[in-house]
């Protein structure tokens, strides 16, 4: 402890005032913590260059937004990331790395933080429905060495229409931009896409550019929980085409 | 004593104002319970209306079984400690941390045999892993945390515990809270971000609990009859302060509706990345490291008996820590969509981090001068200090592991997972363990602990335990790290990703073998400390409540 062998206080003795006011160690506590908080995280807001403009990206489809609540559901995000680093082997391996708009409407973000399993920013349309439903129901009848769960219930499971409709209510009031039009065709949008021959299958495009419209599971009787998901696994990293995106105009 | 006889006994303000809240609680979720939207948020409403209704059976039993006057503050000039909520978060953390080492076990197993998985939506890894995550995190470090500093703070003040029952509220709230994330994760309620999983009615919960947390804290302290506050205090008062800085930014959501448990995140994207790694890497650096180096300030010294070995240092050492960790977090996002600045600005400060981390290592690890040869004869004093040493060895990792070059390796593979373990098992889990060796022996009067053997066993099963995880995940994961990047003379990638995935298995089977080992002493720890607590050969002859030792 700090003595006071002459008259002049040291620094040791002023930080006495720390060591016996709590409210001034919880202010001084709380001062400290904040900084790095405030530097790192208030500039994502404004700084333009924080998120590229692209062409292509829109909301997710009220399908896919579906898929997407039971990808986080069920935890994929523990062994998936969705985000691809600029690093040769990346690329070559996943494509073109990821770029910061591509999550902007993601409530959460799902870059995720391990790859027990293989990245999935762009496996939209990698695979074959009927490879993601049989992946999905078991994964080691398409991959002898996956050490992934079987989702078989998935296929059985009828899709929660309101909670999907609310969801998207809840998602424009956190910023997605929907549309009054998007939001009241959500539920006539959700079957559509399920349905090459709904009659509202061509305004949905409209609304949502580039979704797919497939009867997503292979079972016209039943909209599933795996309609949803793969629906959303079919759109992930398929919105941005590359072919024109101009990464030079992005330096940041 | 207090007269029994005289004086009429009344409610008191605390006791009705909370037993008239809880009434309202309970009438409050029974309406959502009719409406919910989700059978598994139906279950929770029901737990709520329970759990409600129990609180006020409790505080009514205990009014008819009180004396009429409020507990004393002293008795015979000694603080009349309040050990009651200390007890039931050490057995909470003992009982808590085997559910989360068992589960963490289990998910291990899964991880190598995926036929383990059962194809449930209950019993897969998506589901467990975050229930392993939170019971040892928040469900054991929690109940650890609560019970130690609800100890000390008390010790160190030379004051009994603020509020009536309020510490009842923190450590009985806290643990429902618990119940509520675990069981929602099961029946896939999620918010799905990285160790702030639960929902947004949880998250309400615990912000509750936590400013009750804060408040009893601060006011014992308020009360103190020690002119300073002890260093461990400052590193209890920043944990629960930045605890609730970081859950409150991370957490903002909005729910869909009253009626439903899922809720949207208001960040979205990059912002919600960094948002999402400043909490989860100061989870780590301030629940996790914050919090039990408050523990290694009070016990180390304490089982030592030597004084903390700087003053000084313990001053520099604090500021430096809780101004510079909160910076770390984008060292978890280097080469993501993030800006460059913010991965930097990430990296050099999780390097500059080591100092100071270092400085909380040779604090604790030099508190043994002139008492290093206790390590031979006492497997708890043991235990603290390996703790330290794995603090040191992990805080040296980190640092390492945030710089780009390193993290482009290492980042997305086992690599990350054994670092947290040897920080996770070795740090927090031997610096509870030797907390909780001392805790038990002292709040229920005992000599000493029943078997120094069976702590013993304890240590060695799980060092090897833990050597095991942590060698098996540094292999498999520079290794497969490796392998993603490998390339052919022609210049093709020369793996497929499942062959990376095949060629893990013979680690984790070495890894969920050494979790074995850790479950293992656990179990031995809870059978020691219950025949501690149970024996009657150990008691020490009853003295006034609450005096058993001298104030620390």
């Amino acid at each position: 402890m700090a003595t006071e062998t002459s008259g002049k206080k040291s620094l040791w003795d002023r930080h006495k005032i720390f060591e016996t006011n709590v409210f001034v160690l919880i202010i001084g506590s709380l001062l400290m913590v904040s900084i790095g908080g405030l530097v790192e995280i208030a500039p994502l807001f404004y700084l333009k260059s924080t998120i590229e403009k692209v062409e292509g990206m829109r909301p997710y489809s009220p399908l896919e937004l579906a898929g997407r609540s039971i990808y986080l559901r069920e935890g994929c995000y523990n062994c998936h990331s969705q985000m691809i680093r600029p690093l040769r082997d990346e690329v070559e391996r996943y494509g073109p790395y990821s770029l910061a708009a591509e999550s902007m409407y993601d409530h959460p973000f799902q870059w995720g933080s391990k790859r027990t399993g293989p990245d999935l920013a762009r496996v939209g349309g990698k695979y074959s429905d009927e490879w993601q439903r049989a992946h999905l129901a078991d994964p080691r009848s398409i991959v002898p060495d996956s050490i992934m769960p079987g989702y078989p219930f998935l296929l059985r499971a009828e899709l929660d229409l309101d909670a999907a409709v609310a969801e998207m209510k809840t998602h424009r009031l956190v910023g997605v931009p929907y549309t009054e039009d998007q939001l009241k065709n959500a539920l006539a949008d959700l079957k559509a896409q399920v349905n090459p021959d709904d009659a509202n299958a061509d305004a949905m495009l409209k609304r949502y550019p580039k979704a797919q419209v497939r009867d997503f599971d292979g079972n016209a009787q039943k909209l599933t929980e795996a309609d949803a998901l793969i629906a959303y696994l079919q759109v992930l990293g398929t919105l941005v085409d590359f072919k024109l995106y101009d990464d030079k105009a992005n330096l940041r | 004593m207090a007269p029994t006889l005289t004086g009429r006994k009344t409610l008191g303000a605390g006791e009705g104002s909370l037993a008239v809240f809880f009434a309202l609680f309970a009438l409050l979720w029974l309406f959502i319970a009719s409406k919910a939207t989700d059978a598994g948020y139906a279950f929770h409403a029901w737990l709520f209306v329970l759990g409600s209704i129990a609180a006020v059976v409790a505080i009514f039993k205990r009014y008819m079984a009180r004396p009429a006057a409020p507990e004393p503050q002293e008795i015979d000039g000694l603080p009349n400690y309040n050990f009651g909520p200390v007890k039931f978060g050490a057995v909470m953390a003992m009982f808590w941390g085997i559910a989360g080492f068992l589960v963490g076990d289990i998910i291990a197993w899964q991880l190598a045999f995926p036929v383990l998985n059962f194809d449930l939506p209950w019993t897969n890894f998506g589901r467990l892993r975050p229930l392993h995550t939170s019971a040892v995190i928040f469900a054991f470090g929690g109940n650890v945390l609560l019970a130690t500093s609800f100890y000390v703070v008390q010790r160190t003040s030379r004051a009994r515990l603020a509020g009536d029952l309020s510490p009842w509220f923190v450590v009985l709230g806290y643990n429902f809270f618990i119940l509520i994330a675990g069981t929602g994760y099961l029946l896939g309620i999620t918010q799905s971000k990285e160790y702030a999983e639960p929902e947004w009615y949880a998250d309400l919960w615990l912000t509750v609990v936590w400013v009750v947390y804060l408040l009893v804290f601060v006011f014992t302290l308020v009360k103190r009859k020690e002119p300073h506050i002890y260093v461990a205090n400052w590193f209890y008062l920043a944990f629960i302060v930045t605890i609730a800085m970081l859950h409150l930014g991370n957490n903002a959501s909005i729910p869909v509706s009253i009626f439903s448990p899922k809720s949207v995140i208001v960040w979205a994207g990059v912002q919600d990345a960094m948002f999402q790694w400043w909490y989860g890497h100061n989870a780590v650096g301030f629940f996790l490291t914050a919090g039990f180096l408050a523990i290694m300030y009070y016990f180390v010294p304490k089982r030592a008996n030597r004084p903390v070995y700087s003053y000084r240092l313990s001053i520099i050492h604090f500021w430096a820590l809780i101004f510079l960790y909160i910076w770390a977090g984008p060292h978890h996002l280097h080469y993501t969509a993030l800006p460059d600045w913010a991965q930097t600005l990430g990296m050099t400060f999780s390097v500059m981090l080591w100092m100071p981390s270092w400085g909380g290592m040779i604090n604790g690890l030099m508190t043994l001068q002139g008492a290093w040869d206790k390590l031979r004869t006492d497997p708890v004093l043991r235990m603290l200090v390996v703790s330290v040493a794995f603090y040191g060895m992990s805080t040296f990792e980190g640092p390492l592991m945030s710089i780009k070059a390193v993290n482009s390796l290492s980042h997305y593979t086992d690599w990350t997972i054994g670092h947290v373990h040897s920080g996770a098992l070795g740090w927090v889990g031997y610096v509870s363990f030797g907390a909780l060796y001392c805790l038990f022996p002292w709040l229920w009067n005992k000599r000493d602990l029943y078997s120094l053997k069976l702590v013993n066993w304890h240590f060695w099963l799980s060092t090897l335990g833990i050597v095991l995880y942590v060698s098996a995940m540094w292999v498999s994961g520079i290794m497969q790290g490796l392998m993603w990047r490998a390339y052919t003379q022609l210049g093709f990638l020369e793996y497929s990703f499942v062959e990376t995935v095949a060629a893990m298995h013979p680690y984790y089977v070495i890894r969920a073998t050494g979790g074995l080992l850790f479950v293992a002493g656990s179990l031995i720890m809870a059978w020691n400390l219950w025949k501690t607590v149970t024996s009657q050969a150990l008691a020490i002859p009853v003295r006034p409540a609450g005096s058993a030792l001298a104030a620390a």
